[in-house]
């Protein structure tokens, strides 16, 4: 079984995030990082193929540099990277991005193709449906349970009515919740290992994509202006230097709660 | 401005309320307003959705459409938008929604913008206002592209009854794609309101999956016990069976504003904090200091809940006694 899963990169979480107001895009000059919501989907899909024998490869869209983020990936278990990078590939959307994925992940016919719960940058949480359109493939989001037999998944998942259970046969494309496992951290014999493992980089050219669908003129939306948001009221962070249950009760009298 | 299609969402044989306020919303800024109703035995429903502001409704009624699944949706409203020449497609967000409308997007290829909280008309052209980053930054976002395609925050709009007559009902013919038919329901667990009530409770104690295992929970319920409060629980734990569906705040589950919410080993994503930031104090515990959580808690205590929670209950319980 052929397993591919998208994963991207985003700032990390220790890094401020910021939006640049010149360019109106997410800053990603600071440290990167691979998106904390797609272990478990790379997570998910290496526990498949050791079940089940196969290939895992994620499959990314982003500038050069990503390609450290991906190294992750590899460390965890990933046989191999596909990093589409082009400068006309900046300032993408939703709906230009799904054509870069979808184009990257014809190419790899992949039996299941997996997605994270979200970006931590963008919470869009939507982008497979617009690939599964583009790939003509059927689509399951928010598993949070997965099982693969007989050339079918089964997945599980909430909606806010209850829980669905869902069948689809492949080649498909899930998307997972983060509930559906732990991820694994990378062993020091996966981090060395990965350094050798392939990690191919493609142009929007190699795919054939031409710079009118793609980047900002791919893109039917715009960003028009940033607004702080309201004010909030204070918020105090302590550390716990082991009298946190004290400082939290004074609080709590302090604010007429206990 | 154009014509504006809502899509409709239903369960139940009910018109879903975070669509009708959607409705509402483009009554007020579009001039020419449709609606469209998808799935098994809805065309009844048509009827009332010219109240809430829909000129004319499209009805696409089909066994095949019984299953509240979005390949199908995208095809249905691929065809309406053809038909009906709508140039903007509003949807409330929702698990369902929010597949129905990428998948719409990259069909039709307009523009899609999501998380929503505000929808407007500037000099004629219509803008979205999303916040992003944790709600850091409060983004105006706009469409150059159409169709143009919003997905609003569930619950933003309030519906507004009342407004039109008898809409005119356009029925829809249903022609699937092959790949749209092949991912299928086998079954749907619908969420009993059984088990305990967390809705009313002036103080909630939640448990995320800081806490690390289903047998923590104990560590919050006898810290909701001390404080006489509700446990709630986050989707992770919920999704993991750890804790009943009832009790989870949030986006899929349910929004509170009790007094005091107290949260445990709860990262704060947007889709939790949507559902609690109602929340007259929230206070956090949580050992990462990168959480988002903090960014927006009245007081925040970054450390290991498995040591400040027992002994938090401790003192409660004294000061109680
Ligand atoms: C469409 C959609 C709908 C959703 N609906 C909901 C919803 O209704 N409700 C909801 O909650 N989520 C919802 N989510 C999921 C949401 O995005 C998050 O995945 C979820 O809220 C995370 O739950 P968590 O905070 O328990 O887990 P995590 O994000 O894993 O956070 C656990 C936290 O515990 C901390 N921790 C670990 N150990 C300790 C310790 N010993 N002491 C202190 N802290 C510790 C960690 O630092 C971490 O921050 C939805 C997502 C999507 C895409
Ligand atoms: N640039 C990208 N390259 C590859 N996968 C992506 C990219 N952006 C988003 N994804 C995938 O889509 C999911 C949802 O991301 P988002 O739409 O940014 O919330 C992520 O969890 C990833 O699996």
């Amino acid at each position: 079984m052929k397993i591919a899963v998208c994963v991207k990169e985003v700032p990390d979480s220790a890094a401020p995030r910021r939006i640049d107001p010149a360019t109106m895009r997410l800053d990603r000059s600071g440290e990167g990082a691979l998106n904390p919501w797609d272990l478990s989907a790379v997570e998910e899909a290496l526990r498949l193929v050791e079940a089940q024998g196969g290939e895992v490869v994620c499959v990314s869209m982003a500038p050069e540099r990503a390609a450290a983020s991906l190294r992750k990936a590899l460390a965890m278990g990933a046989d191999r990277t596909v990093l589409v990078s082009d400068p006309v590939l900046a300032g993408s959307d939703l709906v230009a991005t799904s054509l870069v994925l979808a184009t990257a992940l014809e190419r790899e016919e992949a039996d299941l193709v997996l997605f994270g719960q979200q970006g931590a940058d963008s919470d869009g949480a939507v982008l497979w449906a617009a690939v599964a359109d583009r790939l003509r493939l059927p689509l399951v989001s928010q598993a949070a349970s997965l099982e693969v037999a007989d050339g079918r998944v089964r997945v599980k998942r909430q909606t806010e009515y209850g829980y669905d259970r869902i069948e689809a046969p492949m080649p498909c494309v899930v998307a997972v919740s983060d509930a559906i496992n732990e991820p694994r951290y990378p062993s020091l014999k996966g981090i060395m290992g990965a350094k050798k493992k392939p990690q191919e980089i493609l142009s929007a050219t190699d795919l054939g994509l031409s710079d009118a669908d793609v980047g900002e003129s791919g893109s039917g939306t715009t960003v028009i202006a940033l607004n702080p948001p309201p004010p909030r009221g204070d918020s105090l962070v302590i550390e716990d230097d082991g009298a946190a249950a004290d400082r939290i009760v004074e609080y709590l009298v302090e604010k007429k709660l206990l | 401005m154009g014509r504006c299609l809502v899509f409709v969402e239903h369960a139940a044989g009910e018109a879903q309320k975070p669509s009708l306020g959607v409705l509402a919303k483009a009554a007020s800024l579009f001039d020419d307003v449709v609606a469209c109703l998808i799935g098994q035995g809805v065309r009844e429903l048509a009827a009332e959705l010219g109240a809430h502001g829909a000129a004319t409704v499209y009805v696409a009624d089909a066994p095949e459409l019984a299953d509240p699944l979005p390949q199908p949706r995208v095809d249905v409203l691929a065809g309406v938008l053809e038909t009906s020449g709508a140039d903007t497609v509003l949807f409330a967000g929702s698990v369902l929604a929010s597949d129905v409308a990428a998948g719409l997007a990259a069909r039709a290829g307009g523009g899609l913008n999501w998380d929503l909280t505000d929808v407007r008309v500037d000099d004629g052209q219509l803008v979205g206002r999303r916040p992003a980053l944790q709600d850091s930054v409060l983004v105006d976002c706009g469409w150059k592209a159409t169709p143009r395609i919003g997905l609003v925050r569930s619950g933003t709009f309030e519906p507004a009854p009342g407004g039109g007559g008898a809409p005119e009902i356009v029925d829809v013919p249903v022609a699937l794609e092959d790949f749209s038919t092949r991912a299928t329901m086998v079954d749907r667990e619908l969420a009993r309101s059984e088990g305990p009530a967390i809705d009313e409770a002036e103080v909630i104690v939640a448990g995320g999956r800081g806490l690390a295992s289903p047998d923590n929970f104990g560590l919050v319920e006898s810290l909701a016990e001390a404080l006489g409060g509700a446990v709630a629980a986050t989707r992770a734990v919920v999704d993991a069976g750890w804790y009943p569906y009832s009790t989870q705040v949030g986006q899929t589950g349910k929004t509170v504003a009790p007094k005091l919410y107290v949260a445990c080993g709860i990262s704060g994503a947007i889709q939790h904090k949507v559902g609690m930031q109602g929340a007259g104090t929230i206070v956090a515990i949580n050992k990462d200091k990168n959480a988002p959580i903090f960014d927006y808690c009245d007081l925040g205590v970054v450390g290991d809940l498995f040591e400040i929670v027992p002994k938090l209950t401790e003192l409660v319980r004294a000061r109680k006694a």
